[in-house]
């Protein structure tokens, strides 16, 4: 191939001078940057024992929430799987029995609610479509695991945990 | 009077019988200029004027009296005249009042449409996303009813209905005994059997597909899915009672629903009976014609994708791999 420039560089290969040719000035600087970097602070952290703060506006795992009596918000409308570009949202509705008015908050409720976290491409569309302020990606990373039928997360890893009644 | 009569709607002229009303004159030009109508309904007799949605304005009314007419009129219930002038989407007065009707409209409505099985293809809902306001103005308790079943099958939610008279009408004119009707008055209006006597005529299930809101709705189909998510199919079965063209809403290989095929003005072709919409919902018990068309613009368009695998329903069945082969064949070659 023709070079696509004119420039070029012409390297040129002085002899060593008598310290460089001794090494040991080098190692001794060098090693001296190496120590250096055990006093400074670490750029690592030990994840997932310690995690880093998430900047305001991050979107992690999926959390269905409660309202302010305890009860699951989602009434499963179907907007959040309509809106997903992903199409990682499936549900079953089912129809609220009277006993159950203080688990449910509408008449319908989510029987089954799942979530492909391997589909999820953590969009926040379904955030926006929820007309219940039902779901928020506020979780953390989503965790890793072997096998792709786990990655599918129903209510039990979902729904936010009760609240403590007083 | 028997020549045809010109009547020019938002500019475009259109010759029609006369008779005719000016929504129906519209609706033969179509488009855009199509005054939206929740109450009326043209294959039942004496519907409309109820909701108001159709107004429209006259700006001239003839020609030998070419003054304009001084309110807005109802389009489904004034007739054309020769040399009518008529401005429907072309009239910012019409567009501001028609959202005054929506809102209106929208005063009890409970606006439980993520609970409701009628949202997706809800005459309301669409009015009210292209004419209503963001929120309400409404400050007062909205009445409220407890659901009833007025019929086997059928599910009447009080709330939500916008008394169109639609389902009283259809009672009338299509089965031979009506035991629902309007109760009271003004305010107090509602949809009542009166005595507990169950709606349980052979055609009743027509009236969930004449409400155009959720008050009436299917009880086998209650919360089983929601309308986006289902694809509909136009079949037909040999009906001894009706005509048996339906529409099957499919969710996988089942039939969840099947519905009476609508119009693009939301009315249904042909009333289907009981029979074929309450107890055949196996694709054994139907003939597969075609996908219903729907309206790229309709949510229940939304998430169909064309697939290059042949249909569940149609894998199994060689009559329907046969009656396809064209199309299969297109998608084999990929």
């Amino acid at each position: 191939m023709e070079p696509l420039t004119s420039k070029k560089k012409v390297l040129e290969q002085k002899p060593l001078t008598l310290a460089e040719r001794m090494y040991l000035p080098a190692i001794a600087k060098g090693l001296s940057i190496t120590m250096s970097h055990f006093f400074k602070k670490e750029a690592t952290i030990r994840y997932p024992e310690v995690e880093r703060e998430f900047s305001t506006n991050f979107r992690g795992m999926h959390s269905l929430k409660r309202d302010e009596e305890g009860r699951e918000r989602c009434t499963a409308c179907g907007l959040c799987a309509l809106s997903c570009p992903a199409e990682a949202i499936t549900m079953i509705a089912a129809e609220r029995k009277p006993e159950e008015k203080d688990i449910y908050r509408e008449e319908k409720y989510a029987s089954v609610y799942e979530i492909n976290m391997l589909r999820c491409i953590f969009c926040g569309l379904c955030e926006e479509a929820c007309p219940k302020e039902a779901i928020y990606l506020d979780g953390p990373i989503v965790p890793s695991d072997y096998l792709r039928k786990d990655f599918i997360y129903g209510k039990d890893k979902l729904v936010e945990p009760p609240l403590n009644k007083k | 009077m028997s020549d045809k009569v010109k009547v020019t709607i938002d500019g475009i002229t259109v010759e029609v019988a006369p008779g005719t009303s000016i929504l129906n004159a519209a609706r033969q030009i179509g488009g855009d200029i199509v005054p939206p109508a929740m109450c009326y309904y043209s294959k039942l007799e004496g519907s409309g004027g109820k909701c108001r949605t159709c107004i429209v304005k006259v700006s001239k009314g003839s020609e030998k009296d070419p003054r304009p007419m001084p309110k807005l009129v109802a389009s489904c219930r004034t007739t054309v005249m020769d040399g009518m002038e008529v401005m429907n989407i072309t009239s910012p007065e019409v567009i501001e009042a028609r959202s005054g009707v929506v809102e209106m409209l929208l005063i009890n409505h409970p606006l439980d449409c993520p609970v409701c099985d009628q949202a997706g293809e809800c005459d309301l809902q669409n009015l009210g996303y292209e004419h209503g306001l963001q929120k309400t103005r409404y400050e007062f308790e909205r009445r409220t009813f407890e659901r009833i079943d007025i019929g086997d099958k059928i599910q009447l939610h009080m709330n939500r209905c916008i008394l169109c008279y639609r389902c009283v009408f259809t009672a009338d004119q299509i089965t031979n005994k009506r035991v629902h009707g309007i109760l009271n008055r003004g305010d107090h209006s509602e949809i009542s059997t009166y005595i507990q006597t169950a709606v349980d005529n052979d055609f009743s299930g027509n009236m969930i597909d004449v409400c155009p809101v959720g008050a009436l709705t299917d009880k086998t189909f209650r919360f089983r899915n929601r309308v986006w998510f289902t694809k509909p199919i136009d079949a037909h079965r040999d009906c001894p009672t009706c005509s048996g063209k339906v529409t099957l809403w499919y969710k996988g290989e089942d039939v969840l629903r099947v519905t009476a095929r609508k119009d693009i003005y939301g009315e249904v072709e042909e009333f289907i009976c009981n029979t074929c919409r309450f107890d055949k919902k196996k694709t054994a018990d139907w003939v597969i014609e075609h996908p219903t068309v729907i309206s790229d613009t309709s949510v229940i368009a939304s998430n169909h994708y064309d697939t290059l695998k042949p249909l569940p329903v149609i894998q199994p069945n060689l009559k329907l791999q046969q009656a396809n082969k064209v199309e299969l064949e297109k998608t084999t070659k990929f």
